[in-house]
């Protein structure tokens, strides 16, 4: 029953917010704050979970294909293929559900018990379009940016490792890139971002939202945010590759 | 005026209070009273629709609050002034921007004019050059007297308090209440204070709302309830004397 509750809280919390994204004069400031803590500060969590990413993936198809009469080439597709259809965008985000998720949800949690939530809607101010409607529009925008970022460094880093651990050149590996290179798979880790990108935000901005009950309070919606935004984005990945792919 | 009719609030199975039944008089300060967790902050909320009741009513110039859409409702909020028990501030900005916060959205005023009106503001609680400050620097009364600041910016019609005093020192309550007398009579606002002080009580209501057993149970002017006989505002009034006395031996 409560599962229920919840989830109507929830679509009205999202109906809310579309209905008050017209209002762009109250959230342009924050739109901009959100853009740059969402996207420009989560660039160098990003490289760094891209280029591992990628840089381990290298390593261990390279000891799982070790047949001589295996193209070294196929290293350097099966990772980039990897990378663009599903780890760059879903290694991602689960990093991003902690970064970004938990400083949503603790944010508004922090607002909403100490009345700063109340303060804005007792001054006339809506105060789901001033807080909600940005969080979410830059995870909207910035999660996509974000996947492009983690794939290139993400092959980036298997060329690396291929060539420091001797296993294959980078030109075989970009050989092999290139030959099952399709923008379709690109597409794919687009919408997948696009998609990640709004349940992290808008998951995490309605545990902060709705939080109760003090500091105690504040970290249960904090956890519970995390915790649903990455099962959440694992049943989308699933869901997205059955219906698109 | 505010009237307030017939109102009923739960929080699921829990009745907060029911039937209560008051008005408020323009430029008057109403004092609501009663124990801790008798519904008082749940009362103030609904004056400005910050909650909705299960039932019943609350007319601002003869309209119910409640039926309002919602920029309808929004122009009403925005007559509203509202003092947080924890002040409320927004810690990510600076004191001065805190204050300016209302001008910026609601108002089209030229940043000098926004400069000239905080400053006044800020002046007018006696905080004068702590608009850099960051509000995590300031001590609770201070924070109290930015919060009063922000509320009173706008030049509200009605400047509701919830426990302005909680929390403090009794002289710095002493200056808060001393800045609740001075708004009502220099902005003429009308005052609503949500309070178990009864020291407060006595120096800045006019008038006095008591909370109890779930619903409102004595209203009447200040001069009325000292002389009132009703057992459990006497009961009330008796506690709070002891609570002031044990304060003022504990501060000795």
């Amino acid at each position: 029953m409560n599962v229920f509750k919840q989830l109507g809280k929830y679509c009205l919390l999202l109906y809310q917010a579309v209905r008050s994204s017209t209002e762009f004069k109250t959230y342009k400031n924050n739109l901009i704050n959100e853009l740059v803590k969402i996207g420009y500060e989560s660039i160098p969590i990003i490289m760094l979970t891209g280029i591992f990413t990628g840089a381990v993936m290298t390593i261990q198809t390279t000891y799982q294909l070790e047949a001589s009469f295996i193209p070294k080439s196929t290293i350097g597709s099966i990772v980039s293929e990897s990378l663009l259809i599903e780890l760059a965008a879903v290694i991602s985000s689960l990093v991003l559900a902690g970064k970004v998720g938990a400083r949503i949800s603790t944010e508004l949690g922090t607002m909403r018990v100490s009345e700063q939530i109340d303060a804005l809607e007792s001054m006339g101010f809506n105060s789901v379009s001033f807080l909600v409607v940005p969080r979410v529009l830059a995870g909207l925008l910035m999660f996509p940016i974000l996947y492009i970022v983690a794939s290139v460094f993400g092959i980036g880093g298997g060329i690396v490792a291929g060539v420091l651990s001797g296993s294959l050149p980078a030109a075989e590996f970009m050989k092999g890139a290139r030959e099952f290179f399709y923008p379709w798979d690109v597409l794919f880790g687009l919408i997948k971002a696009f998609v990640f990108g709004y349940i992290i935000t808008s998951v995490a901005s309605f545990k902060g939202y709705y939080a109760t009950g003090g500091a105690e309070g504040v970290g249960t919606s904090t956890t519970q945010a995390t915790v649903l935004s990455c099962i959440f984005v694992l049943l989308a990945d699933f869901l997205l590759a059955v219906i698109l792919l | 005026m505010i009237e307030i009719q017939n109102l009923k609030k739960s929080f699921g199975d829990n009745l907060v209070w029911s039937d209560v039944t008051f008005d408020i008089q323009d430029g008057e300060t109403l004092a609501i009273i009663g124990r801790s967790g008798c519904g008082k902050s749940v009362l103030l909320k609904h004056l400005n629709a910050l909650l909705y009741p299960d039932e019943g009513e609350v007319i601002i110039d003869g309209k119910n609050i409640f039926k309002l859409d919602y920029v309808e409702l929004r122009k009403v909020r925005q007559r509203f002034g509202v003092l947080f028990q924890g002040s409320a501030l927004f810690d990510s900005i600076s004191t001065f921007e805190n204050v300016a916060f209302p001008l910026r959205y609601f108002t089209d005023q030229a940043e000098d004019e926004i400069r000239k009106n905080v400053n006044e503001a800020l002046e007018m609680v006696n905080l004068e050059g702590v608009g850099d400050k960051a509000t995590a620097e300031l001590s609770g009364g201070m924070r109290k007297r930015v919060g009063l600041a922000r509320a009173t910016v706008i030049k509200p019609d009605y400047l509701m308090y919830d426990e302005p005093t909680s929390g403090l020192d009794p002289q710095t309550s002493d200056e808060i209440n001393d800045l609740i007398i001075d708004m009502a009579a220099n902005l003429d606002i009308t005052s609503i204070v949500i309070t178990h002080d009864m020291h407060s009580v006595l120096r800045i209501a006019e008038r006095v709302a008591f909370l109890d057993h779930q619903e409102l149970c004595w209203y009447g002017t200040l001069d009325e309830m000292c002389e009132s006989t009703y057992d459990p505002l006497v009961k009330f009034i008796k506690a709070s004397e002891y609570q002031i006395k044990k304060n003022a031996k504990e501060n000795i």
